[in-house]
């Protein structure tokens, strides 16, 4: 086998109903080029890469391949353009305003990247030495010490590799010290503003979820949380700046509680970049807090990921926390705490959660800009997010239904909902509209105890130029949608793709390439 | 503070139009005891960009690179070649700055880039579909246990002696909490893995056997009988692969008749970063598509005709099915998958298979000199581009004997297995193509000195 598909492909020989109007030979429109996939230009027989020596024969009997693998090579030139060309098909920050709710979408600083990339860093083995990566783990332990003041936290966990893994990190330590209290608690309770990783978590750590209602105001509901404590609940999940972008300002009063009821209280941080400098969440009485630091300390994330979510811990939940760590030694220099020398160390550990250290090429690019920021810097940034939020708020009040408006301030983000659209039209209609304008949507259908929310967070890296073309954009089609213009309902117009047919993705999946 | 551009005025401004008189009134909804005034103390504030760059440039010093010199280490993380062009592509905005694709018909290159990267990780490890990328191995291969049990609703799983034992580790500390049984062990110093006691060991309540291809000591073993007394079993097997550069040159799992297959991609693209962001591969037959964890991507139409992808198969995650969902992972490793699938599609089928074979090759060389110090000897039948060394002394203090030479010479068994002092002398040795015979020779000398 050598070419897998060299014919050609062009985009309008997949079309069901013909070709599109003004199409052109090869579907490309001046600068929008279309791009095949590499099955389709590249061979198995071509490579871009030079070797230094021929390859020496191998013999492993048996265990040798024989059969064709199937994966194309493309020249060096040709990976470039396939690549590059890709590239332009994707919205991104660094093209303009990301608002999305709930996932924090930030100026990535390109220092960050730079000092990634240096190669005491990126080029260091987790398992060298400990003597030969004493920068590493004094990166890790900088990193640390901040993430607990800036929280007011006893210790942190490191090593999650994900928001949602920190979650699962901060459950863990939670049933490890039941456990170790001699208690066999089952219930979470998870209130219904919560990301849906809160209960995904709690039930693959083996606990059973129970909702919590909000309130009206959209916040949780002390009462029925009151009520429902007992010994069976381990403790609770909560997000605070919560989903509804609003400061759950009972949060003290519910950790008493939860704590006079014998249960921990786990804070998902995914917010935390609308308090950071303002607010530490240990005063507020919590036990464990993941912090995402690619949302609140700009990490880039890739088109989806990697993440970085180490988990900040009460002096409670602190001894159960994972393997391995960073500990310093007295003279100053830094040990990493691993099964090796746990049972001295770090005897109640629940044990490793990743086969290493965590992600350290976040850790450095976190740290960067922590750095660049400073103490002070950090307040700014908090306060910058609040202010743009509001300011997207009550500026779009007046044509966009938002729910929570009338209960005060929002924090970093801005809640809308589709009530008032005309009859047929839907949030997604808005925000395939926001396409066309040069935008990418915002976060749609989330937080669910909202019906068709539309969450804006516009984050504290755009400038009030850019919030004010964004508002004058989204009151434009907010407009269109109170009036029920048809050609949103087709929306985007502009965009390298029409909307796309998810339901047949998902009833006949195609999920490789078949040729 | 350059990455904030307000100015006072706007700030005036915006306030006056939020019907605020200050900044503490949109905080006013913080309770007064949890507000802090003024920045928080024993933090500096803020700094320059060449301060900064400055102070994580001597931090970055302190560490020795894997570049500065004779370089071995291995077990899980491989150190490759990447070509230029990856870490170019993968800088470029529209890639390092968007989020998850949630919104396609502006997220294509993701998209398109996510369905080639499922489609080489397929073919790479021989089944049918792949997802768009787990955290790392580890995690990936704890998923693939939870995965078994929910197919065939049994907890037991035996994890070859062979596993990473990290890798063992996090599946120890994921089994405490959620029921699963898991039987597994340290390796022996023997040549070869227990295959027949593993099948052996299959009964009604085996919901997985888990191995590692190569495994931890590096040696590479037919999984074919394994693989059909499993299926007889009505259990599933997991396969697992840190070293993926390895199916180049050997059969895959897929081809033996492995059910899921997990791996650690960093090998290729991603680089070493002393442990992470590194990126999970996991795979498998397509009957058992709908109990697999993460992100899919999948082909479909646009409402023109044209041919696009979108992420689906939702209803399995976290965000539909909440406490229901077949994993809480949210996130993907998508730069990394990006990294992973630009170098493998520079590499092709031909260039992977040349890679392979010189890794082989440079590793058979390498095996060879070492094993000529005295008292050294190597432990594998088989092996890819890793082989254990059985030292005459301890391994734990003769990796730091040798890095105070400037040599780091593999990892030791001690380190990987504190408490088992029947496995203290083993050195396990990778060797890839940035393995010089300068290398190699300054590495049998730094040993034969240190064992001196």
């Amino acid at each position: 086998m050598t070419a897998l598909n060299r014919a050609g492909w062009r985009p309008e020989m997949n079309a069901a109903g013909g070709a599109d109007d003004n199409v052109t030979f090869t579907g490309n429109r001046a600068l929008m080029l279309e791009e095949p996939l590499i099955f389709e230009i590249g061979s198995t027989e071509t490579t871009g890469v030079d070797f230094d020596e021929s390859s020496p024969a191998a013999d492993l009997g048996s265990l040798m391949r024989s059969e064709p693998i199937g994966l194309p090579g493309l020249s060096e030139s040709e990976t470039v353009r396939h690549y590059t060309r890709l590239s332009r098909q994707n919205y991104a920050i660094d093209l303009g305003l990301f608002p999305l709710g709930s996932c924090t979408m930030k100026h990535n600083p390109r220092l960050n990247e730079k000092v990634a990339r240096m190669p005491g860093f990126a080029d260091v083995h987790p398992l060298q030495p400990q003597e030969t990566v004493q920068g590493a783990l004094a990166v890790i332990n900088e990193l640390a010490v901040w993430l607990i003041k800036l929280t007011g936290m006893y210790g942190v966990a490191m090593s999650p590799k994900a928001g949602a893994h920190g979650e699962l990190c901060g459950i863990l330590c939670i049933k490890a010290a039941l456990e170790a209290r001699g208690e066999d608690r089952r219930v979470l309770l998870v209130p219904e503003s919560a990301h849906g990783t809160n209960p995904a978590t709690a039930a693959f750590a083996g606990f059973t979820v129970e909702d919590i209602p909000a309130t009206p105001e959209g916040r949780v509901d002390l009462e029925a949380l009151k009520a429902r404590l007992g010994p069976d609940v381990a403790g609770v999940m909560i997000t605070n700046p919560n989903t509804c972008g609003l400061f759950e300002r009972d949060m003290k009063a519910i950790s008493d509680a939860v704590h006079a009821a014998g249960g921990y209280v786990y804070c998902d941080g995914a917010n935390f970049n609308a308090i950071v400098g303002r607010v530490r969440p240990g005063d507020l009485g919590i036990d464990a807090m993941h912090i995402n630091l690619h949302k609140t300390f700009s990490t880039p994330h890739g088109g989806g990921g990697p993440g970085s979510g180490p988990v900040v811990l009460s002096e409670a939940l602190a001894p159960y926390g994972p393997l391995p760590f960073v500990a310093r030694y007295a003279d100053g220099g830094f040990k990493l705490i691993e099964e090796e020398n746990a049972g001295e160390e770090h005897p109640a550990t629940f044990g490793r959660m990743t086969a290493f250290h965590g992600q350290m090429g976040m850790f450095t690019r976190a740290l960067t800009y922590i750095l660049s920021h400073g103490a002070d810097g950090l307040k700014q940034v908090a306060e910058d997010a609040v202010l743009n939020a509001n300011y997207v708020l009550r500026s779009l009040e007046d044509v966009l239904d938002a729910p929570f408006a009338a209960s005060g301030p929002c924090m970093h983000e801005a809640l809308f909902s589709d009530k008032g659209l005309a009859e047929g039209f839907s949030t997604l209609d808005i925000a395939k509209g926001l396409i066309d304008e040069g935008y990418h949507p915002m976060t749609v259908y989330f937080p669910l105890v909202v019906h068709g929310a539309m969450l804006v967070e516009p984050t504290e890296t755009e400038s009030k130029a850019v919030l004010d073309q964004f508002i004058g954009a989204l009151r434009s089609i907010a407009l269109r949608g109170k009036n029920g213009d048809p050609a949103l309902k087709s929306a985007p117009h502009f965009a390298p793709r029409a909307r796309l047919d998810e339901t047949l993705a998902a009833r006949k999946p195609v999920l490789a390439w078949e040729g | 503070m350059r990455y904030l551009p307000l100015t006072p005025d706007d700030r005036t401004a915006m306030l006056a139009a939020v019907g605020a008189s200050s900044i503490d009134d949109l905080f006013a909804d913080v309770p007064a005891a949890a507000r802090l005034d003024g920045p928080i103390k024993g933090l500096p504030v803020h700094a320059s960009e060449l301060a900064v760059e400055r102070h994580m440039a001597a931090l970055a010093r302190q560490n020795r690179a894997a570049g500065e010199g004779p370089f071995f280490l291995g077990a899980g993380a491989y150190r490759h070649h990447v070509p230029a062009s990856v870490d170019h592509l993968i800088q470029r905005g529209e890639f390092l700055t968007a989020y998850t694709p949630y919104q396609p018909e502006i997220a294509q290159g993701t998209l398109q880039m996510l369905f080639e990267f499922q489609s080489q990780v397929a073919r790479l490890f021989g089944t049918d579909v792949a997802n768009a990328s787990m955290y790392d191995g580890s995690t990936a291969c704890w998923e693939a246990i939870v995965m078994a049990r929910r197919i065939t609703k049994r907890a037991k799983a035996l994890l070859s002696t062979g596993l990473h034992p990290h890798y063992r580790s996090v599946a120890r500390t994921m089994a405490k909490y959620t029921g699963d049984v898991l039987v597994d062990g340290d390796p022996s110093f023997e040549a070869g893995t227990d295959w027949a006691g593993l099948a052996d060991s299959l009964d009604k309540d085996t919901s997985c056997v888990v191995v590692q291809y190569p495994d931890i000591l590096g040696r590479i073993d037919d999984m074919t009988k394994l693989a059909e007394a499993c299926q007889a079993a009505g259990a599933l097997l997991i396969t697992v692969v840190t070293e993926p550069v390895a199916l180049g040159l050997i059969k895959s799992p897929g081809e033996m008749g492995a059910d899921i297959v997990v791996g650690e991609g960093q090998a290729i693209g991603v680089g070493l970063q002393f442990g992470g962001p590194y990126v999970g591969l996991f795979a498998c037959k397509s009957k058992y598509v709908r109990q697999m964890p993460g992100r899919l991507c999948g082909e479909t139409v646009d409402a023109k005709g044209k041919r696009g992808f979108v992420l689906t198969l939702s209803t399995r995650e976290q965000h539909i099915r909440r406490e229901k969902a077949t994993s809480n992972i949210c996130t993907n490793a998508g730069l990394c998958a990006l990294a992973f699938s630009i170098h493998m599609t520079l590499l092709g089928e031909a260039g992977l298979r040349q890679l392979a074979a010189i890794n082989h090759g440079r590793a058979q060389a390498a095996a060879a000199e070492l094993a000529k110090v005295p008292g050294v000897s190597v432990m594998n039948d088989s092996f890819f581009n890793e082989f254990t060394l059985r030292l005459p002394a301890d391994a734990r203090a003769t990796v730091h004997k040798l890095a105070e030479k400037g040599v780091l010479g593999g990892v030791s068994l001690g380190r990987l297995y504190p408490e088992n002092d029947g496995l203290a002398n083993g050195l396990v040795v990778a060797v890839t193509e940035t393995v010089t015979e300068d290398d190699i020779a300054a590495f049998a000398a730094a040993l034969k000195e240190v064992l001196a």
